[in-house]
């Protein structure tokens, strides 16, 4: 059975061709795949972070955006690789979390 | 791994399915084409998807096929119409 991306011949929308800028954050994601799979630290290979875009569900994969997917696939394989663990990561979204309340105070 | 084939050879894709990453589009698979260039040799993105090192490197082929025997039925631009794809060496069979 095809995957989620495998989309050639299947039935589709209209092409929204409009151009548009890419964001702060779609810049940002984009330079850590670049540092990421750069061959001098090859965390990961793009073979690797296709595999995990193509793993995502239906729901997902049509819902998320392009750079939002890129995204889970750092954090995903990030993980996989053993470059930080889940509790580094949980642990260093605690320290944003409570460095953005104290902002917002 | 050396390439069996040259531009100009028949070859049709293997009608297999695998689990997990795969760089064959399910559309082209079990149909026949033309190898128009042989890009070279390189590792297996099926297995570096997995991070394994992918060698022996696999031969990939630019293959064109006819949109007509792809998608049978289908409005096609006169049947003048073709579909290129990069396929790896491990996908393709000979065909007389």
């Amino acid at each position: 059975m095809a995957g989620v991306h495998d989309l050639g011949g299947r039935s589709a929308g209209p092409i929204d061709r409009a151009e548009h800028e890419p964001t702060l954050f779609d810049l940002r994601v984009d330079a850590m795949i670049r540092l990421l799979t750069h061959p001098s630290r090859a965390v990961f290979t793009v073979d690797a972070m296709r595999r995990s875009i193509e793993s995502h569900t239906s729901e997902e994969y049509f819902g998320l955006t392009y750079y939002e997917k890129w995204l889970h696939a750092i954090r995903r394989l990030t993980i996989e690789q053993g470059a930080i663990s889940e509790a580094e990561l949980a642990a260093k979204l605690d320290r944003l979390r409570a460095a953005g309340s104290r902002e917002s105070a | 791994m050396s390439a069996l084939f040259r531009a100009g050879a028949r070859v049709r894709v293997r009608s297999e399915t695998i689990p997990g990453h795969c760089r064959t589009p399910s559309y082209l698979r079990g149909k026949s084409g033309v190898v128009i260039e042989v890009h070279g040799e390189f590792r297996n993105p099926e297995k570096l998807a997995y991070h394994k090192p992918g060698l022996p490197r696999q031969p990939l082929y630019m293959v064109r096929f006819a949109f007509a025997d792809v998608w049978p039925g289908r409005r096609s631009g006169g049947g003048r119409d073709s579909i290129v794809a990069d396929i790896y060496q491990h996908w393709l069979q000979a065909e007389r």
